[in-house]
């Protein structure tokens, strides 16, 4: 039922309605519980054990995750798989709606069981906690019926697209930044596929994570439920599923526009279809050689850590501590004594710098830093340190009283 | 800004669906670039097309009438 082998597409719905001539009829509690879906004659009976036949597997369970997990385990579905290795943390829980505040510590797949089960004890759960590689794709999405992508970086997406295509899964997207969200239906029989957009990702490190640029909290609650909605349809086969449409929702301006896709026959996963397996996903975006680089240029770079500096500046040795992050962080977390030169502003502030001092330059973690200080010796200055780990290590072992965020 | 007030050296293509004043003349990299956008960051599409070649940007120039979509890569979740 789900692959033929060929790579050819496989309608889901076949496999659901297999699945739906063994399935007990709904018991007197299901029927209560699903009430309100029962009376709509969209769904109706037929429809409530459709979804309970139904086998979806969530990738993340994170911010697209939360949302997408809670409703459709309350809507009915039968089986949901969750693929997901990560731990709950304390910057999680502005937006991970699925993980609360006595999770913090565990892993996200038992916070999401527990959270799950109490939603919908009917939900049969199948918990994969694992990295989904090109490994195990295949073998992981074999299962379902319908994939929903809520990954959090490039190269699982490019996996994840690659996968559904070459195993014929519907491919439920969405992603999200700061304000912005997305989402579409790719890899279906003859709609588009996620690369017939974004034919090659975009240079590593150039596009912000949510981690690195920030995300509105309510957005993968907004974007994650437009996921969820379309999977039910795809499950139900009702409505205008978001096939060949790619949904833009921009939620500082509250708006939602739409932008007709096509299935690009030159695309090579779902048109020429020269993609016949899985290929090396950090490669193709090139993340591996930008770290390769990254640690090639850290290892040239002369570092001090918290402690040494605490201990320098405690002895009163005159150091310029320079700041590189942005003003708003800045406002959240400062080191004493040091000044604030965003990075992007270095260039132009580099006459007010002294090369006779030392200067020691620190950012959140110590990337950011890093390349000041390589611009810095560039520029021509010789006693420049780069603070090891940022202030967040600072705060791990110098001063607690600095919040990390 | 009135139709009338447009300067007949000026074109309104629609940019992701508004209306938006460029100089005639403008190619598609000279519009990513008064957007400040990065060509690398974002996917351009022309008339219903998704222009493959970044390299093409600078070499295509803007009609009155045309529809550009500008999509970001969005990569979180």
């Amino acid at each position: 039922m789900a692959s033929n082998g060929t790579g050819t597409p496989v309608d889901g719905q076949n496999a659901i309605a297999a699945r739906l001539a063994e399935l007990p009829e709904l018991s007197n509690e299901e029927v209560l519980r699903y009430s309100r879906h029962l009376i709509i004659p969209d769904v109706g009976l037929t429809g409530q054990r459709k979804l309970k036949a139904a086998r979806v597997l969530l990738i993340g369970a994170g911010g697209l995750g939360s949302p997408l997990a809670l409703y459709l385990a309350a809507a009915g579905v039968g089986t949901l798989g969750i693929v997901d290795f990560d731990t709950v943390d304390f910057t999680n829980l502005q937006r991970q709606v699925l993980h609360g505040t006595s999770d913090v510590g565990r892993r996200k797949l038992e916070s999401a069981r527990d959270r799950i089960l109490d939603v919908n004890p009917h939900t049969k759960l199948e918990l994969h906690e694992t990295f989904i590689t090109s490994a195990n794709a295949l073998e992981l999405v074999r299962d379902y019926d319908v994939v929903v992508d809520g990954t959090d970086n490039f190269p699982t997406r490019y996996l994840v697209n690659d996968a559904c295509v070459l195993s014929g899964k519907p491919n439920v997207y969405g992603s999200i930044f700061r304000f912005e969200g997305q989402a579409s239906i790719f890899g279906t029989p003859d709609g588009p596929c996620y690369r017939c957009l974004f034919r090659e990702p975009p240079p590593p490190g150039l596009v912000p994570s949510c981690a690195e640029g920030g995300v509105l909290g309510v957005l993968p609650g907004l974007v994650g439920v437009i996921q969820a909605t379309e999977t039910i349809k795809l499950l139900l086969g009702i409505g205008e599923p978001l096939i060949g449409r790619l949904l833009l929702v921009d939620a500082l301006r509250m708006q939602f526009r739409t932008l007709k896709l096509r299935r690009d026959p030159t695309c090579p996963a779902c048109g020429t279809r020269e993609l016949k397996e899985l290929i090396d996903y950090e490669e193709f975006c090139g993340v591996r050689q930008a770290a390769a680089e990254a640690l090639a240029v850290g290892g040239s770079i002369p570092e001090i850590t918290p402690r040494e500096l605490a201990a320098r500046l405690a002895r009163g040795d005159d150091l310029d501590v320079i700041d590189v992050r942005e003003p708003h962080e800045w406002e959240i977390a400062r080191i004493a004594g040091a000044r604030l030169i965003p990075l992007a502003t270095l260039t132009e502030a580099l006459p007010t710098l002294d090369s006779a001092r030392e200067i020691v330059v620190h950012c959140k973690g110590g990337s950011r830093s890093a390349k000041a200080v390589q611009q810095l010796r560039d520029a021509g200055f010789r006693k420049v340190w780069n603070l090891a780990g940022g202030i967040l290590r600072w705060s791990d072992e110098v001063d607690p009283s600095v919040p990390k965020y | 800004m009135s139709s009338n007030a447009i300067p007949s050296n000026v074109i309104t293509p629609l940019v992701n669906g508004e209306a938006r004043a460029v100089p005639a003349g403008s190619t598609v990299g000279d519009l990513l670039r008064s957007l400040a956008l990065d060509p690398r960051m974002v996917v351009v599409e022309h008339n219903r097309t998704i222009l493959r070649d970044r390299s093409a940007y600078d070499t295509i120039t803007l009609s009155p009438a045309d529809t550009i979509e500008i999509v970001h890569f969005v990569g979180g979740g």
